[in-house]
């Protein structure tokens, strides 16, 4: 699927995400090629978010979460034991569904937060990069004069594009997005579907999404779970036009899901 | 107007009139020791009795300085003993306290806010007194801290577990590593509700007496050293208010005066603390 040219920064093999004995992702593989946006799509409770927090090893964290299979970050699997779970998160970038701003920081403390959190960096280099990541987030226009007042009086797209900019602020190299505008008012979401575009120069992005109209605007690929399973994956533009199986198709002209 | 709803209004008057009674007959109480305090002590409230150590008895004028003074030092040993024991128990309890040891801490913890404080009072002679020979004020701020470690573990874990899940992902995503989460991400998120807490706890044990009776004991001298005797408002309070003299009494209601106020700060400066942390948010 992906051009032959293309280097695969992250890749799915056979990945199995269970809750206890209860199976929630079976058997998935899947590439996702650096610079390119993949959209997750499917109804509730398919799987996609599970699978997407097993990308950064966030899954575990959940009560009684565990995976089989592998995730290769550039070629090396993040669950092979080599790898740190903290350096894996902090070279795959996350942000939820909801905003998250740290309540005690205030919006530099908030974007500064992951540069710190890797130690020994000089002021003015921390500034620096704050601006860039606050600029790579579209909100530093709206925040230069107050960058140092509180985050969670920012709005509600504010504050999400503030979690972009934190996410983005130590340079991850995968940056991996769950239902981003699940919360934000259309406007907001436009914000947040440019960011994609401009975004994906950069990092590659993986975005769980619940709105087919997003995933066809922002993805260049486009993965459709149904049930805990990979049904089809694609470019973005064959799979909303000519879906291979059946169920696709039923989820995409809206029949279900 | 249908016989239903004038049912219905006179129902809601009736339950608002008497919603609003048993709440005079909640904060009517207050009213009445302050009015009392306020009415017998406050006379005796003057520049003598803030300076002043107490006169022979007979005698009038004198004052209290001493107990202040050692109100603070006493209470002061409590935090310092008492505040980093009770909130890192409850940071503990709050986030690593889901197995067998978080259980048993859960357990003496409650037993322990269960438990009077004049029982504390022995043990604390028994640990801090008897093996050293001597009444001491530090022995008197260890009992208190007894006092305030089990309150401070349980509002701590309660306000820990209060901050929602979801910041501790997002801390977790970006790298945070476990105990850096915990200390920089949760713990400071909750502090303003850790901080009344402790507030609490401290207002709390201030006007504690019994504990005191078997550990700081009492001293009718200024006294700073606090491997000796050290004298408190409550101590006083009760000295004076059980002795034979009227210008005991007049004291004794003078400094409960006193005792209160110093409570009632800090029952406001709790409430300013948690205040700051809904306008923030």
């Amino acid at each position: 699927m992906a051009r032959p040219d293309a280097v695969v920064r992250l890749a799915a093999q056979r990945l199995t995400a269970l809750f206890g004995r209860k199976v929630a992702v079976r058997d998935v593989s899947l590439l996702f090629p650096t610079n390119t946006v993949t959209a997750i799509i499917g109804p509730s409770g398919c799987g996609k978010t599970t699978f997407l927090r097993c990308l950064n090893r966030m899954h575990e964290l959940s009560e009684g979460g565990w995976v089989t299979g592998r995730v290769l970050l550039d070629n090396e699997d993040i669950y092979g034991g080599q790898l740190d779970p903290v350096d894996v998160r902090r070279r795959v970038g996350m942000v939820f569904q909801r905003p998250t701003p740290f309540p005690t920081m205030s919006i530099f403390d908030n974007v500064a937060a992951g540069l710190r959190v890797n130690g020994g960096r000089r002021k003015a280099d921390l500034a620096a990069a704050v601006e860039r990541a606050l600029r790579q987030a579209a909100l530093w226009d709206e925040v230069r004069d107050r960058l140092h007042t509180s985050a969670v009086a920012l709005s509600g797209g504010q504050q999400q594009r503030l979690c972009i900019a934190r996410a983005i602020a130590p340079q991850p190299e995968v940056l991996l997005l769950d239902e981003p505008t699940a919360s934000l008012d259309p406007a907001g979401t436009q914000r947040i579907e440019e960011l994609c575009h401009e975004l994906k120069e950069r990092y590659t992005i993986v975005i769980v999404t619940h709105n087919l109209q997003q995933a066809g605007r922002v993805s260049d690929y486009t993965a459709f779970f149904y049930l805990g399973e990979l049904v089809e994956v694609g470019l973005t533009s064959a799979l909303f036009t000519r879906p291979q199986r059946e169920q696709t198709e039923a989820y995409i002209t809206g029949r279900f899901g | 107007m249908s016989a239903r709803s004038v049912r219905r209004r006179i129902t809601s008057g009736v339950m608002t009139g008497l919603v609003a009674l048993l709440c005079a007959a909640a904060v009517l109480p207050l009213l009445f020791i302050f009015g009392d305090l306020i009415h017998k002590g406050a006379t005796s409230l003057d520049w003598n009795f803030f300076t002043h150590t107490p006169v022979p008895a007979g005698q009038s004028g004198g004052g209290v300085a001493h107990a202040i003074v050692g109100t603070g030092i006493v209470v002061g040993l409590a935090c310092l003993i008492g505040l980093p024991i009770g909130i890192g128990a409850g940071v503990f309890l709050a986030e690593y306290g889901s197995g067998k040891l978080g259980w048993v801490v859960r357990f003496v913890a409650d037993v322990m806010n269960g438990t009077p404080s004049i029982v504390i009072g022995i043990f604390a002679w028994a640990w801090l007194v008897r093996p050293f020979g001597t009444f001491s004020a530090l022995a008197g701020g260890g009992a208190l801290a007894m006092l305030m470690v089990p309150m401070l573990a349980r509002t701590t874990e309660e306000m820990v577990r209060l901050v929602p899940h979801s910041l501790r992902e997002a801390a977790l995503a970006l790298g945070y590593p476990r105990w850096r989460t915990s200390v920089q991400v949760i713990v400071r998120s909750a502090l303003a509700g850790i901080v009344t807490g402790a507030l609490v706890a401290v207002a709390r044990v201030a006007g504690e007496t019994a504990p005191l009776l078997f550990t700081a004991l009492g001293n009718l001298n200024f006294a700073t050293n606090i491997f000796l005797p050290m004298q408190t408002l409550s101590l006083q309070i009760f000295q004076y208010g059980t002795g034979p003299f009227e210008e005991w009494h007049r004291l004794a209601w003078a400094a409960a005066l006193v005792l209160m106020g110093l409570v009632l700060v800090l029952s406001l400066a709790a409430r300013w603390a948690t205040r700051q942390r809904y306008g923030a948010s």
